[in-house]
């Protein structure tokens, strides 16, 4: 199986238009994976009690809400740089 | 990436060598998937379940280690909902 792959250059790989479509494909996926993987460990410390033998809907909603203002913080913290930057770019020419 | 350079051979990788190429990258993916998960549900579950380790593992932390793995997947199938339509939001 593994063949396949010594015999060819990375060169040949890379320039094959829809192995590059696949590559890039695969890491987008990957991306979010790495994501929700780490939003899970994330909410997962700050909603869950004790394990219990089903997950109630207080857990649920507190799970929605971490991952969305997850979201948000990200979102605020990247308008926020990006404003002050803004302000010190204009302090700079005043 | 250089399209126009590549020789007539290397652009026309055969579909074979192409799909035995991506059942590779995709096998890996998953199996490194699967690690990924073991690692944080063991982390997760061990802390919450094993909180004075004794000389053995006990039922009631086998027990509790069961339940917790069912509400780890249980967790990770919520954020994976809430941040797939969170996205479909932003993205619109």
């Amino acid at each position: 199986m593994c063949v396949a792959l010594t015999k060819m250059s990375v060169d040949t790989l890379l320039n094959d238009p829809r192995m590059k479509q696949f590559i890039e494909a695969e890491t987008q996926k990957q991306r979010f994976q790495v994501l929700v993987q780490n939003l899970t460990n994330k909410c997962w410390d700050s909603c869950m009690d004790r394990p219990a033998s089903k997950m109630d809907s207080k857990t649920e909603s507190c799970l929605l809400n971490c991952v969305n203002r997850f979201i948000d913080s990200s979102n605020y913290i990247v308008r926020r740089l990006d404003k002050q930057s803004g302000v010190s770019q204009v302090s700079e020419l005043e | 990436m250089d399209f126009g350079s590549s020789s007539p051979s290397s652009a026309g990788m055969d579909s074979h060598q192409r799909d035995n190429i991506m059942g590779q990258v995709k096998q890996q993916v998953a199996v490194m998937q699967v690690q990924q998960l073991l690692e944080s549900m063991t982390d997760k579950c061990f802390k919450k379940c094993v909180t004075s380790p004794g000389s053995s593992l006990g039922s009631a932390e086998q027990k509790c280690l069961a339940m917790c793995m069912d509400r780890y997947l249980d967790c990770m199938n919520v954020v994976t909902q809430a941040y797939s339509s969170r996205l479909q939001k932003e993205m619109s």
